[in-house]
C-alpha cells in the first residue's frame, strides 16, 4: 500500500482534491498509465487515427442504442412498426435511428481501415501479436453484433439475410440443422429468433466487446504502439526512461485525435443529415418492406460490410470444390515431400490432407462454402505467423510487396462488390479468382513474403517537424 | 504492469499436497454442477412448445387452381408451393436429366416421400407440391416459368423456379440443376389427398 500522500497547503483547491482522490483511488496513475503519459512515437500519420475513431463510434453506438431500446419492441407483430414510430413519431428519433445505423456502416468503415494500418506497418508482428489477435476477436464481435442488430428492424432484407446466415449453420454435417433450429428457437427465423436476437445484440456481445476493447487496449500499452517506420521505439531510451522517439499522448495526440474526429464528425453528420441510406448500402430499401416470410425479395444482398466474405462463400461450387482439392493435395505434396518437418508430421501432413481430400468430395460444397467464409475471417488471426519478411513496415519491403498489397486491395474490393451484385457466370469466376488470391495471399505467405531484397531500416524513425 | 507479486514461501517443498488434492477435487466438482447449471439456459434456446404446436397440418382446396398456376401457402412458417403444371411443362421434364444433379431424387440429405420419387415428383403427375425454400441457405426462389431466354437464365431454360440470393435454378418439379449453389431439390413436404381436389399438407397415409 502507498504511503499517505501530503501536498503544500499552499496548493490550489484542484491539486488538494486530486491529492484527497489519489490517496483513496489511483486516479493519476490510471490516467497516466492510460493516455497521460503513455509514450508513443511522435512519427504516427493520419493512419493512426482510426483506433480513436472505433473508440468515438463505439461509444455513439452505445448512446444511441441505449435510447432506442427505450421506444423498440422485439416482438414479430411490432418490430418494424416501432422503428416506423421511432423515425416519424418519436420526437428527435429518426436523428437517434440514422446516427445509429450510419455508425454501424462507419464502424466498419474506421475497422477494416484500422485493420489495414496494421496489415502494411506490420502492427501485428512480434510483441504485438496478441494485440493483433484481440482486435480480430473484436471484428469477430462486430460482425456478430452488426448481424443481429440488422434483424431488428424486421424488413425483407432483415428477415431473409438472417435466414440466410442461420441456414449457414445448418449445413454443417450430423449436429446442423439441431444446431440452426438451436440458433432461430423455431423452424423458421420467426418471434423467438428476434427476441434472442435482440438480447444479443444489446447486452451479450457489447459486454463481449468491451472487455475485447479492454484486452485490446492492456495489450497495447504493454508492448507500446508500433510506427509507420515499424521500428522498436523502446531500443532506444533516453535519459528519462522514455524512448527518445516517443512523446506523451497527453497532450500532443490528444490535439491530433481531437482535430482528426472533428473531421471524421463532419462526414458522419453529413451523412446523417443528407444520405442516411447512402444509395442502399447504408440502409437497404427492401428492408423498408416488412418481412415476410412467404416471399423472398427478387435482389437479396448483404450489407456492404459482409459482402467480400459472403462473396466468398457464394464463390464455392462443386467446379471450384476441385480447384480447393487440388489446393489441399498440393499441399499435402508439399509438406510430405519438400518440407523439412520432422517425419511424424510428413506423414500426419501427408494423411491430413488426403482425409480431408475425401471429406471435400463426400460432403457438399455449401458446407465448404460456409467453411471458406469462416476461414477467411480465421485466417487472420494467424498473420502473424504467416509473414516471414525480415522487415515489418511497408515502407522497407520490396517493391513488389506494395503491388502485391494493391492486388490484395483490388481483390478485396472487388470481392465486396461482387457480394452485392445479383449473381451471373463471369461475376462467379471473378468470385473465384479473388477468393483464390485472398487465401493464397495469406496462406502463402510464408514464402512470398522472404522474396525480394528488403531496404534498409533506418535507426530513428523518419520524422520532419513541423 | 511493473508491480511483481511474491509469495512468502517459494519452492514446491511448500506445497501441502492434502490441501491441493481436495483443492483439485472441489474444482473438478464446481465445475460438473456448472455444466448442469448451464443445461437449463442451453436448452431454453430450443424451440418452445408453442413453436412446436404451430407445426400442425393445413388443408388445402385445389379445385380453383388452373393449369400453370401456382398458390403457397403456409406451413410451419415455410411456404409451400402447389402448381398444377400444364402438358406442355410435364414434357418438358423428361429431356432434363443430363443437367440435373439428382433427377432421380436417389440423394437422402432431404426426406423424399416416397410418393415423390418419380419423374414429376408428385402423387399427381400434375400437382406439384413442395417447400418453397431453396435447400442452399432458405431463401424462397421466384417463379420463370416462361421458357427461353432472359436475365440470369440460360438461353434454352425450359421453366422452373429461380434462386435470387444465389443463382440456383431448379425445374417444373423442384429438381435442382447441375453446378449450382443448392445441392439437393426442393423438399417434398408430407402430404395426402383427403378427396380429388382437397389437399393436407404436414401428414400422410403412414403417420
Amino acid at each position: 500500500m502507498a504511503t499517505f500522500k501530503e501536498v503544500s497547503p499552499n496548493a490550489t483547491a484542484g491539486e488538494k482534491l486530486i491529492n484527497w482522490i489519489d490517496n483513496r483511488f489511483p486516479l493519476t496513475p490510471v490516467w497516466e498509465g492510460a493516455w497521460g503519459k503513455y509514450y508513443a512515437p511522435k512519427n504516427f500519420n493520419w493512419w493512426y487515427i482510426f483506433g480513436i475513431l472505433a473508440t468515438v463510434v463505439f461509444v455513439i453506438q452505445i448512446v444511441t442504442g441505449i435510447f432506442l431500446t427505450m421506444h423498440y419492441k422485439p416482438d414479430a407483430a411490432s418490430a418494424f412498426a416501432s422503428v416506423e414510430y421511432i423515425m416519424r413519431d418519436v420526437p428527435w428519433g429518426w436523428l437517434i435511428r440514422y446516427m445509429h445505423s450510419t455508425g454501424a456502416s462507419m464502424f466498419f468503415v474506421v475497422v477494416y481501415l484500422h485493420m489495414y494500418r496494421g496489415l502494411i506497418y506490420g502492427s501485428y508482428r512480434k510483441p504485438r501479436e496478441l494485440t493483433w489477435m484481440f482486435g480480430c476477436a473484436i471484428f469477430l464481435a462486430l460482425m456478430a453484433e452488426a448481424f443481429m442488430g440488422y434483424l431488428l428492424p424486421w424488413g425483407q432484407m432483415s428477415y431473409w439475410g438472417a435466414q440466410v446466415i442461420v441456414n449457414l449453420f445448418s449445413a454443417i454435417p450430423v449436429i446442423g440443422p439441431d444446431l440452426s433450429l438451436l440458433i432461430r428457437g423455431d423452424y423458421v427465423v420467426g418471434d423467438a429468433t428476434l427476441n434472442r436476437f435482440f438480447a444479443f445484440h444489446v447486452i451479450a456481445v457489447p459486454l463481449v466487446l468491451l472487455g475485447l476493447i479492454a484486452a485490446h487496449l492492456i495489450a497495447l500499452h504493454e508492448t507500446g504502439s508500433n510506427n509507420p517506420d515499424g521500428i522498436e521505439v523502446k531500443k532506444n531510451l533516453g535519459p528519462d526512461g522514455h524512448p527518445v522517439d516517443s512523446i506523451p499522448s497527453h497532450p500532443y495526440y490528444t490535439v491530433h485525435d481531437i482535430f482528426g474526429v472533428s473531421l471524421f464528425l463532419i462526414v458522419f453528420a453529413a451523412i446523417v443529415f443528407f444520405a442516411p441510406e447512402m444509395g442502399g448500402y447504408f440502409l437497404e430499401f427492401n428492408n423498408f418492406i416488412p418481412a415476410d416470410p412467404l416471399k423472398t425479395p427478387l435482389h437479396i444482398a448483404p450489407a456492404w460490410y459482409f459482402a467480400p466474405t459472403y462473396s466468398m462463400l457464394r464463390s464455392v461450387t462443386s467446379e471450384m470444390m476441385y480447384v480447393l482439392i487440388a489446393c489441399v493435395l498440393v499441399a499435402g505434396a508439399y509438406a510430405g515431400f519438400k518440407s523439412n518437418l520432422p517425419k511424424p508430421f510428413k506423414m500426419a501432413a501427408m494423411g491430413g490432407s488426403l482425409l480431408l481430400a475425401v471429406a471435400m468430395l463426400a460432403i457438399d460444397a455449401k458446407f465448404w462454402g460456409v467453411v471458406v467464409m469462416g476461414a477467411a475471417i480465421i485466417t487472420l488471426f494467424f498473420l502473424p505467423w504467416l509473414d516471414n519478411c525480415e522487415v515489418k513496415s511497408i515502407r522497407y519491403r520490396p517493391d513488389w510487396h506494395k503491388y502485391m498489397y494493391a492486388t490484395f486491395v483490388f481483390m478485396f474490393i472487388m470481392l465486396g462488390y461482387l457480394g452485392m451484385q445479383a449473381p451471373s457466370p463471369l461475376f462467379e469466376r471473378l468470385a473465384q479468382l479473388g477468393t483464390l488470391f485472398y487465401f493464397g495471399f495469406f496462406l502463402l505467405m510464408p514464402w512470398w513474403s522472404k522474396i525480394g531484397k528488403c531496404k534498409p531500416v533506418p535507426d530513428r524513425v523518419t520524422f520532419k517537424p513541423h | 504492469m511493473s508491480s511483481t507479486l511474491t509469495t512468502p514461501t517459494g519452492g514446491d517443498s511448500s506445497v501441502d499436497n492434502s490441501k491441493r488434492t481436495w483443492l483439485i477435487a472441489s474444482s473438478c466438482a464446481g465445475a460438473v454442477g456448472a455444466g448442469f447449471a448451464a443445461v437449463p439456459f442451453v436448452s431454453s434456446f430450443s424451440a418452445s412448445e408453442r413453436a412446436k404446436a404451430a407445426g400442425a397440418a393445413v388443408e388445402v382446396d385445389i379445385s380453383t387452381l388452373k393449369p400453370g398456376e401456382k398458390i403457397t401457402v403456409e406451413w410451419r412458417g415455410k411456404p409451400v408451393w402447389i402448381v398444377r403444371r400444364t402438358p406442355e411443362q410435364l414434357a418438358a421434364l423428361k429431356g432434363l436429366a443430363p443437367q440435373l444433379a439428382d433427377p432421380d431424387s436417389k440423394r437422402t440429405a432431404i426426406e423424399n416421400p416416397k410418393y415423390s420419387i418419380n419423374e414429376a415428383r408428385s402423387i399427381k403427375p400434375e400437382v406439384l407440391v413442395v417447400i418453397g425454400i431453396c435447400t442452399h441457405l432458405g431463401c424462397s426462389p421466384s417463379d420463370k416459368f416462361a421458357t427461353g431466354a432472359q436475365p440470369s437464365l440460360p438461353d434454352d431454360w425450359a421453366g422452373g423456379f429461380f434462386c435470387p440470393c444465389h443463382g440456383s435454378t431448379f425445374d417444373m418439379a423442384g429438381r435442382v440443376y447441375k453446378n449450382k449453389p443448392a445441392p439437393d431439390n426442393l423438399e417434398v413436404p408430407p402430404h395426402m389427398y383427403l378427396s380429388d381436389t382437397r389437399l393436407l399438407i404436414g401428414e400422410d397415409k403412414k403417420a
